[in-house]
């Protein structure tokens, strides 16, 4: 799409300046620096680098920390995507129903996502808790689980993971709402005739045409999990306890800024920025595909 | 009608009221952990030692006034509100500027200011966020407005919302301003802001929230409590491990205030928001 333009000669450049100026230096820039610290090393007394070349990620890939970092990741990530997918697509697949007060149930699912990771934690947190909390509270006797974050790695994670998906699931629903009124009625109605029972319907007509939806929100959602979470990390578990929650982003915040190993940090925010790099790009491919469907 | 449509009607209607009833407690099941930590601070320490309750007790006021006091609270929210501000009318700023020059000028830089700003979208703050520092660090902006404000104001994805909506405005608008001898300044400070205000308000719930909600950027470069935004301040709150018992009514109190400001912007304004950034190829 061409848009009939303005003719002027130095305009332009002096409308996309201040724009451009600021992402040189405060993004172009750092991440520049960030590439070539990779490769360099930090005397122990920080006086001096070296050029190590490729060391600091074959250091990365050999230590078991860091694979250790990259399991939770994976795990926490897969987690908040597949829970808060599975989740807001049941809820938007109940809306989707003709109801009467639609936009009253829509804003009544939204507005979690207002609520900063580390306050959403704060109240999950008291949710939790093992001594004051209400849902060890209603599940004792039920079942057996050490609801204390502190010493139970499980309970933190599970924290971690509940608090990302509550604040996240409005906007999923939102999304599916959208994509699901995009449907037209007709295929859905066609299968009911054809005699399908509406499981069968929802099983299989509705869910493969929402498929560009689901797709753009499992991107969204892996890139949320993975880039997004560092302050509910950070404000309620410190990656603890022990390393059991220290997912990658907050490996590289920890061992650059608290630790002062640039080298390892600036080689982790490296493979850290491919991801980005890559989610975005799959994303940006499929949205335009979106477009022509 | 003949009788065996009756029981039906009253089948569909029993299935809807099950609906809502369903839905109802869904809605009900998401609000619970914000209807709790309201319940709780409004209860005495005692109150909540003595055991979880869903119920509303009489401490409104003085949690609340202790929460305010020993937090700062009013220069929290004030710095948060300015920062969030700030960021977020400099980011519309900006974005409407290098989208309408992206739009309406052929230039020979063009597809470069593009994959600039683009790139800026695939890294992410965290990812660059040690280097970052130490450019505010060398620049002296540590503890400051200037600091918490200007690295975060360069947004792409505001960038691609006016580039959509520009591309969607009919030529003939553009070539009857030019023939009434508008500049383009003219055009879009007179034609193109007026026709945009609905776009500016649902980036602005986008930007706002997201810059409210910021943690680690004002955490890095923020030690000095009074330069502290609300998210990162109650972190003092926020017990660890140990054996002091911390005060739940105080902290909860607290935590309502700081979710308060960004929540009621997307009551009000998610209107804007759904139309359009959920469902902008209505």
């Amino acid at each position: 799409m061409s848009q009939v333009t303005f003719k002027n000669k130095w305009l332009p450049y002096l409308l996309v300046l201040p724009q451009i100026v600021i992402t040189v230096v405060f993004v172009f820039w750092p991440a520049f620096t960030s590439l070539r610290m990779a490769f360099y090393r930090t005397s122990p007394f920080g006086d001096r680098v070296f050029f190590v070349g490729w060391q600091n990620f074959q250091r990365l890939l050999q230590s078991r920390e860091y694979l250790a970092s990259l399991r939770i990741t994976l795990f926490f990530a897969g987690c908040v995507t597949f829970f808060g997918v599975v989740i807001s697509l049941g809820i938007a697949l109940l809306l989707n129903q003709s109801l009467r007060g639609l936009p009253f149930y829509r804003t009544a699912i939204l507005w979690p996502y207002g609520i900063a990771l580390p306050v959403a934690g704060i109240l999950w947190m008291f949710l939790f808790h093992p001594n004051f909390g209400l849902i060890p509270y209603w599940l004792r006797g039920i079942i057996d689980f050490d609801f204390d974050w502190i010493l139970n790695a499980d309970a933190a994670m599970l924290i971690i993971i509940v608090t990302a998906v509550w604040t996240n699931l409005g906007y999923n629903v939102a999304f599916f709402l959208a994509g699901l009124q995009s449907i037209p009625g007709s295929l859905v109605e066609a299968a009911l005739v054809d005699g399908a029972t509406s499981f069968k319907a929802v099983r299989h007509v509705t869910i493969p045409l929402l498929w560009p939806t689901t797709f753009f929100l499992i991107v969204m959602n892996l890139i949320y999990a993975l880039f997004n979470t560092f302050g509910l990390v950070d404000a309620i578990t410190k990656g603890g306890p022990g390393r059991a929650t220290e997912i990658l982003i907050y490996k590289a915040y920890n061992d650059g800024i608290i630790s002062l190993n640039l080298g390892s940090s600036a080689a982790q925010s490296v493979i850290l920025m491919i991801t980005a790099i890559l989610l975005t790009v799959f994303q940006f491919r499929f949205m335009e595909r979106k477009v022509s469907y | 009608m003949s009788r065996a449509h009756t029981p039906l009607l009253n089948r569909k209607r029993i299935r809807k009221l099950l609906l809502h009833l369903v839905l109802l407690l869904i809605v009900l099941i998401i609000g619970f952990p914000l209807i709790f930590a309201f319940c709780v601070s409004t209860q005495s320490l005692p109150e909540i030692i003595s055991g979880p309750k869903v119920a509303i007790s009489s401490y409104l006021v003085q949690n609340y006034r202790g929460a305010w006091q020993r937090t700062n609270m009013g220069r929290l929210l004030f710095n948060s509100t300015f920062v969030a501000l700030a960021t977020t009318f400099g980011k519309i700023v900006m974005s409407i500027l290098s989208a309408f020059a992206i739009v309406f000028f052929d230039f020979r830089l063009k597809s470069v200011a593009f994959w600039t700003i683009f790139i800026t979208l695939m890294l992410p703050v965290p990812v660059r966020i040690v280097s970052t520092y130490q450019v505010i660090s060398d620049l002296g902006w540590l503890n400051s407005y200037t600091g918490l404000i200007v690295p975060l104001i360069a947004s792409a994805t505001g960038t691609f919302m006016f580039r959509q909506f520009y591309q969607g405005v009919p030529g003939e608008m553009v070539e009857a301003a030019q023939i009434d001898g508008a500049g383009p300044l003219r055009f879009l400070w007179s034609i193109l802001l007026p026709n945009s205000w609905p776009n500016i308000a649902a980036l602005f719930v986008v930007l706002f929230i997201g810059a409210w909600n910021e943690y680690l950027w004002p955490l890095m470069i923020t030690h000095k409590r009074e330069m502290q935004v609300v998210v990162v301040g109650i972190r003092s709150l926020i017990p660890g491990g140990g054996d002091i018992l911390p005060e739940w009514n105080i902290v909860m109190a607290a935590a309502i205030f700081a979710l308060l400001v960004p929540v009621c912007v997307i009551l009000t304004m998610q209107k804007w928001f759904v139309e359009l950034v959920i469902e902008p190829e209505k």
